[in-house]
């Protein structure tokens, strides 16, 4: 089975970083640290939702929320 | 009391010359913006005055006078002038809300060179679009960005200089690339602004029309009158005062408000260099004990959804003006922001073309939550019938707002587009694209665009960009682009696409379109939803009718279909 924590991790960094900023670690601050902005917060959003079967609700779905990878992990379960 | 006093009587006898006396400037002398913002607020005695009180990731925080204001733009004007930079060339500043961004912008003006800041999230074909119109010389930015700039380099023979403020040395540099380090070089303590007059041109922002490619708006040095006059009446930046413009300078407001107006008026202001947290900026108004805050209703609404126990934990009572801008500002947040910080949001309207603020509220005037308020002293503002364009004199009756143009900081023109400026005029009236009506005490009231552009976050995006960066995907046969109403950013960007053979729509698909629109234009860009359809509504001959699916969208009337072509 695959590490949640990692398949996240793997994904920002594929999908929001560049050779000069893919240091990201499972604290990294992604919302709070510029790296993932709110616009783009719907995407990482709804790859969580496709790639895990889930549905986020909208008030959930909080910057503090998606701050880290460690804190999308602990909100992905919540809704599995 | 404030810098305004009474609005009513400003009105009275008003001339932008109250500005001119107070910066000591007669026509026909030299006005040079930079110089308006570090060298002569030194001559003032404010050297040693905090300007800017920076703060990055992990509390990294950086403090400078405006005497170091003074000796970094010179700094990087000198850098410039011998990289071989001309008066009036256009040199991009493409960075995060670093310092070397501000210092850049004062310093590319010091040098009489037109400063082109872009947003640090434009994708690279975003990018590539704005900097061909401007056929720029030379772009400053950061290791995190260059990235961008080096995939369209081969397509940009104008662009001669691509300086990179923070190359730490572990890569070779690339072609055309050459670094400077504000910190590390040598001071220049003496730097002669170059005489630019009024009508020199200073600024260069790119803005999203309905079609076409984005517009680059020529701002002049002659925009600081009413950006200082602005700042000084409805901010009511004051001496002591600690200000914090939350705008990005790749935008509008970050550069008229967030760097001309605070500076020229010698104010010392804070920038938080972080992505949007409600706790971060709590925190920060506490830490930094801001006095006055200029902020969007995005980010404000926000906040409200953050929920008002978070503001309990901190003591924000340093705050003694609050005021918002971007897009209409909803009676909700202005009675909110009243509840919780014992002030009300004062809602700006004004736009990346006016350059200053139009229609606003005042400190001390009465406040009609959700209303625009009214027009600045010297503006000559009306609602306009939208056939006759006549102004309207029946109270609350809908139009298009208009200006009388000739206010200072007006954009000169289009760069390299004066027939689409020329298309912004109606008898004699400059058409904002914004629809409202008046109140039978003079308020104006938000009501719409007249076009298609989005609005969303405060910041405008061209459906007609995405339908053609969405068609430069494999899958996507057909697209339209229309906004969503959205709780929060009062807009997003929806996109409706018909695939191509061979394509399965799915879920999978969706979020790939979503992420090649964001990296090629923006974030802001990016669809929120991606509908598929079987066909888009057309004309008869052939033209996407937009219209019908907006209406469907906000679940408006359809209006008039006949010219709608039959299934």
């Amino acid at each position: 089975m695959e590490n949640m924590k990692e398949v996240i991790l793997e994904y920002v960094i594929e999908e929001y970083c560049d050779e000069e900023n893919d240091d990201v670690t499972y604290d990294t601050p992604l919302i709070s640290g510029g790296i993932v902005d709110s616009f783009s917060m719907v995407s990482l959003k709804r790859f969580l939702e496709n790639k895990y079967s889930i549905s986020i609700s909208d008030a959930d779905a909080s910057p503090e929320a998606f701050d880290t990878v460690n804190k999308i992990e602990d909100l992905v379960k919540r809704f599995q | 009391m404030s810098n305004i006093g009474s609005y009513e009587k400003r009105l009275e006898n008003f001339d932008w010359s109250i500005a001119e006396k107070e910066l000591g400037y007669k026509t026909g002398e030299n006005i040079n913006i930079g110089w308006y913002c570090s060298d002569r607020i030194c001559n003032m005695g404010k050297a040693g005055k905090k300007a800017l009180i920076w703060e990055g990731l992990n509390g990294v925080e950086k403090t400078f006078t405006f005497n170091d204001v003074r000796l970094r733009s010179n700094t990087i004007a000198s850098f410039l002038k011998d990289l071989g930079i001309k008066t009036e060339d256009r040199v991009c500043l493409f960075m995060d809300k670093i310092p070397e961004l501000y210092m850049g912008f004062v310093g590319i003006l010091k040098l009489g060179a037109v400063a082109q800041p872009l947003f640090s999230a434009f994708g690279d074909e975003s990018l590539h679009v704005r900097l061909d119109n401007a056929q720029t010389t030379a772009i400053i930015t950061q290791r995190k960005h260059v990235s961008k700039v080096r995939k369209i380099l081969d397509q940009m023979p104008y662009l001669k200089h691509i300086i990179l403020v923070d190359y730490d040395g572990s890569k070779p540099l690339k072609e055309r690339e050459i670094a400077f380090n504000m910190e590390e070089v040598e001071q220049v303590e003496n730097f002669e602004s170059f005489p630019t007059k009024a009508e020199s041109p200073s600024v260069l922002h790119y803005t999203s029309g309905t079609t076409g490619q984005p517009k680059g708006v020529k701002h002049v040095h002659y925009s600081l009158i009413s950006q200082y006059l602005t700042t000084k009446w409805v901010l009511d930046l004051q001496e002591d005062d600690i200000y914090w413009c939350t705008a990005d300078p790749g935008w509008v407001t970050g550069t008229s408000y967030g760097i001309i107006g605070p500076w020229s008026l010698g104010i010392t202001q804070c920038v938080l260099d972080t992505g949007f947290s409600a706790e971060s900026w709590y925190k920060f108004i506490e830490k930094r004990k801001v006095t006055m805050w200029y902020s969007a209703p995005t980010a404000i609404r926000s906040l409200m959804k953050a929920g008002d126990d978070l503001i309990k934990q901190h003591n924000l009572s340093s705050l003694r003006h609050l005021a918002s801008v971007g897009e209409p500002l909803n009676a909700e947040a202005v009675i909110w922001s009243e509840k919780v910080f014992g002030k009300e949001f004062l809602d700006t309207y004004w736009q990346t073309e006016t350059g200053s603020m139009m229609l606003t509220n005042y400190p001390g005037m009465k406040i009609k939550p959700g209303s625009m308020g009214k027009p600045f002293p010297g503006i000559t503002a009306t609602v306009l019938d939208t056939k006759t364009f006549e102004p309207i004199t029946e109270t609350g009756k809908p139009g298009l707002i208009g200006f009388k143009p000739g206010w200072p900081a007006m954009m000169r023109t289009y760069w390299r587009n004066e027939e689409t400026y020329q298309k912004k005029f109606e008898n004699g009236w400059y058409l904002p694209g914004d629809r409202a009506y008046i109140d039978s005490e003079g308020y104006y009231w938000f009501i719409g665009r007249d076009d298609d552009v989005i609005n969303t976050g405060g910041h405008l995006v061209s459906p007609f960009e995405v339908e053609s960066a969405l068609l430069e995907h494999e899958a996507v046969a057909e697209s339209a682009v229309v906004a969503k109403p959205d709780d929060v950013n009062m807009e997003v960007v929806k996109a409706f696409v018909t695939l191509k053979p061979g394509f399965e729509a799915n879920d999978d698909l969706e979020l790939k379109i979503m992420n090649f629109i964001r990296k090629k234009l923006s974030p802001l860009a990016m669809p929120q939803e991606i509908e598929y359809k079987d066909s888009l509504p057309k004309t008869r001959s052939g033209k996407i009718m937009r219209r019908v699916l907006h209406a469907q969208e906000w679940g408006e009337e359809i209006g008039d279909i006949s010219t709608l072509e039959d299934d």
